[in-house]
C-alpha cells in the first residue's frame, strides 16, 4: 500500500487545478496561444478561480493521518537522499534491489514537492495582488506580476519535468493510480522504504501494535 | 496512541535539541527550499519593477523574442471574443453616424485621402507593461469628425469593433484632441490583425484599454456610454498615471 485513498484524491484534485491553471495560463500569456484561443474574461475567470482552489485540498487533505507523515517524509533529507542527487547511478538495481537506501520518496520527489508547494504560495500570493489590485501601488503590482510572469515558466517546466517522469514508470502511475505497488518495484526504487513497511509488519503481527497495517 | 501525540507537542513546543528520532530522519530541507523560495518571492516583488525594466533592455535587441515570452517586453495580445474575423484592407468598412450632419461609411483609400498625423509614442497597458516610442499614423480623430459634420447636441463619440463585443467611449472634448488617431499605419507598416488591423483607435493620453482594436464603427452620441472594460470597473477617462489607481508616467 503506497498512498491511501484520501492521499490519491488529494494528488488528482490538485493535479486537475493545476493542469487547468497552467493551461489557461498559457492560454493567456504565449502571444501565439492567445490570438488562437482569445476569450480572455472566460479564462481570466476560470484561471482565477482554479489559482484560489488549488491550495483547499491540500488544506483539507491535513486532516489525513497518512497525507501528514507524507509531508513529514518529504520534509526529511536523509545522507542517502544527498547521496542519490550527487550519484550518476542513482537509480542503479543490484540482485532487485536498488543500490541506495531510497525512502518512501526519492530526492527528486522531495525536490519536486519543495518547489511545487513554495510555488503554489507564491503564485497565490502574487495573483491576489494582480486579482485585487487596489490597495497595491504600482511598484508592488509589477513585482507582484514580475513573479508571477517568471515562475509560471519555471512551474510549467518542472510540472512537464514530474509527468515525464511518471508517465514513462508504470509502477510509480500505478502506485498513484490505485495506491498499490508491486514488491519489485518498490524494492528496486524504495528500497529503504520496503525495509522500514516490512519491519514495521512484522511488529504488528508479534503482536506490539495493533490495527493500522502499514 | 494518545502519548506518542503527547511526545510529539512536547516535542514541537520545547526548544531542546534534536530528538534521536529526527536526526534518523534527516534535515528538514523541504521546508528550507518552501521558505527560501518565499524569501525569493518577496525580493522578486521589491524589486521586480526595476528588475523587469532591466530585463527589457537587456531582450529588446533580441527583438522577436517578445512575441514569445511576454515577460521578455513588447506587446502582449489581448481579445475579449474567440476569434476575430480578419479584414483585407481592401474589404475593410467603417461606418461613421448617430448625431453627424452627414453619416457616411469609409474605406482604407477614403482615409488616405483625409489629412495624414503621424505620433511617437509610448503604448502603456494598465495591466502594467509598456512599449516605447511606437510610431503610430493614420486620421487623427478630430480631421474625421470634420467631414462627417458633428450635430449641436452631440456629447460623445462610441467606437465599436467588429469583433462584434468592444466598445469604448470619448468625450468630444477627448475626441478632438490631436493625438487621438484612427491608426491605418504602425511601425512604418500596416497595422496587422493580431495589433487590432486593418484599422484600429490610438489613444495616445490614455490606457491600452481605451485604444479600441479592429475598429468598425464610430458613433456620435449624447453622453459617454461605459466600454467593455469600464462595465467590469476600469476607469472611463483613462489617462495614464491619473486613473485607474496607477502612478505610471504620462505618455
Amino acid at each position: 500500500m503506497r498512498f491511501t485513498r484520501a492521499e490519491r484524491s488529494i494528488h488528482h484534485v490538485t493535479a486537475l487545478l493545476m493542469l487547468v491553471c497552467l493551461g489557461t495560463a498559457a492560454a493567456l500569456y504565449f502571444p501565439t496561444l492567445s490570438t488562437v484561443v482569445g476569450r480572455r474574461e472566460l479564462l481570466k475567470t476560470v484561471h482565477i478561480w482554479c489559482g484560489f482552489a488549488l491550495p483547499v485540498p491540500i488544506v483539507l487533505g491535513l486532516a489525513s493521518r497518512a497525507f501528514r507523515a507524507d509531508i513529514r517524509r518529504l520534509n526529511r533529507f536523509a545522507p542517502h537522499d544527498w547521496e542519490w542527487l550527487k550519484r550518476g547511478d542513482r537509480r542503479a538495481v543490484h540482485d532487485g534491489r536498488g543500490v541506495l537506501p531510497v525512502g518512501k520518496f526519492n530526492a527528486g520527489q522531495k525536490l519536486n514537492a519543495a518547489f511545487t508547494a513554495g510555488a503554489v504560495m507564491l503564485m497565490l500570493g502574487t495573483g491576489e495582488v494582480l486579482t485585487f489590485p487596489d490597495p497595491w501601488a504600482d511598484r508592488w503590482r509589477t513585482g507582484a506580476t514580475f513573479v508571477h510572469d517568471w515562475l509560471f515558466l519555471a512551474v510549467l517546466a518542472v510540472t512537464a519535468g514530474h509527468l515525464w517522469e511518471a508517465l514513462r514508470d508504470r509502477g510509480a502511475m500505478t502506485g498513484m493510480l490505485t495506491g498499490r505497488v508491486d514488491r519489485d518495484w518498490a524494492a528496486r526504487h524504495h528500497a529503504g522504504w520496503v525495509d522500514a513497511v516490512q519491519s514495521e509488519h512484522v511488529q504488528n503481527t508479534n503482536g506490539q501494535e495493533t490495527g493500522t497495517a502499514r | 496512541m494518545a502519548p506518542r501525540v503527547v511526545t510529539k507537542l512536547w516535542r514541537r513546543c520545547s526548544n531542546g535539541g534534536v530528538s534521536e528520532e529526527e536526526r534518523a530522519e534527516g534535515s528538514p530541507v523541504g521546508r528550507r527550499i518552501v521558505l527560501g523560495m518565499l524569501g525569493l518571492g518577496a525580493a522578486g516583488v521589491a524589486v521586480g519593477a526595476s528588475l523587469q525594466e532591466r530585463v527589457n533592455h537587456a531582450l529588446a535587441p533580441v527583438g522577436q523574442l517578445g512575441n514569445v515570452l511576454p515577460a521578455a517586453g513588447g506587446f502582449r495580445y489581448y481579445t475579449v471574443t474567440g476569434s476575430v474575423k480578419h479584414y483585407s484592407g481592401a474589404d475593410w468598412r467603417m461606418t461613421v453616424d448617430g448625431l453627424v450632419d452627414k453619416p457616411r461609411t469609409f474605406g482604407m483609400a477614403d482615409l488616405a485621402r483625409l489629412p495624414q498625423t503621424a505620433l511617437d509614442k509610448d503604448f502603456q497597458c494598465v495591466t502594467g507593461w509598456r512599449v516605447p516610442d511606437v510610431r503610430w499614423a493614420g486620421v487623427a480623430l478630430p480631421d474625421l469628425l470634420q467631414v462627417v459634420g458633428v450635430a449641436p447636441q452631440a456629447k460623445a463619440v462610441r467606437f465599436t469593433s467588429f469583433d462584434g463585443v468592444y466598445t469604448e467611449s470619448l468625450t468630444l472634448d477627448q475626441a478632438r484632441r490631436r493625438d487621438v488617431l484612427v491608426a491605418t499605419r504602425m511601425e512604418g507598416g500596416p497595422v496587422t490583425h493580431d495589433h487590432g488591423g486593418p484599422v484600429r483607435l490610438y489613444v495616445a493620453p490614455m490606457y491600452g484599454y481605451k485604444s479600441l482594436k479592429w475598429l468598425g464603427g464610430i458613433e456620435l452620441t449624447d453622453r459617454v456610454r461605459s466600454g467593455y472594460w469600464e462595465r467590469r470597473g476600469y476607469d472611463v477617462d483613462a489617462w495614464v498615471g491619473r486613473s485607474n489607481g496607477r502612478d505610471d508616467a504620462p505618455t
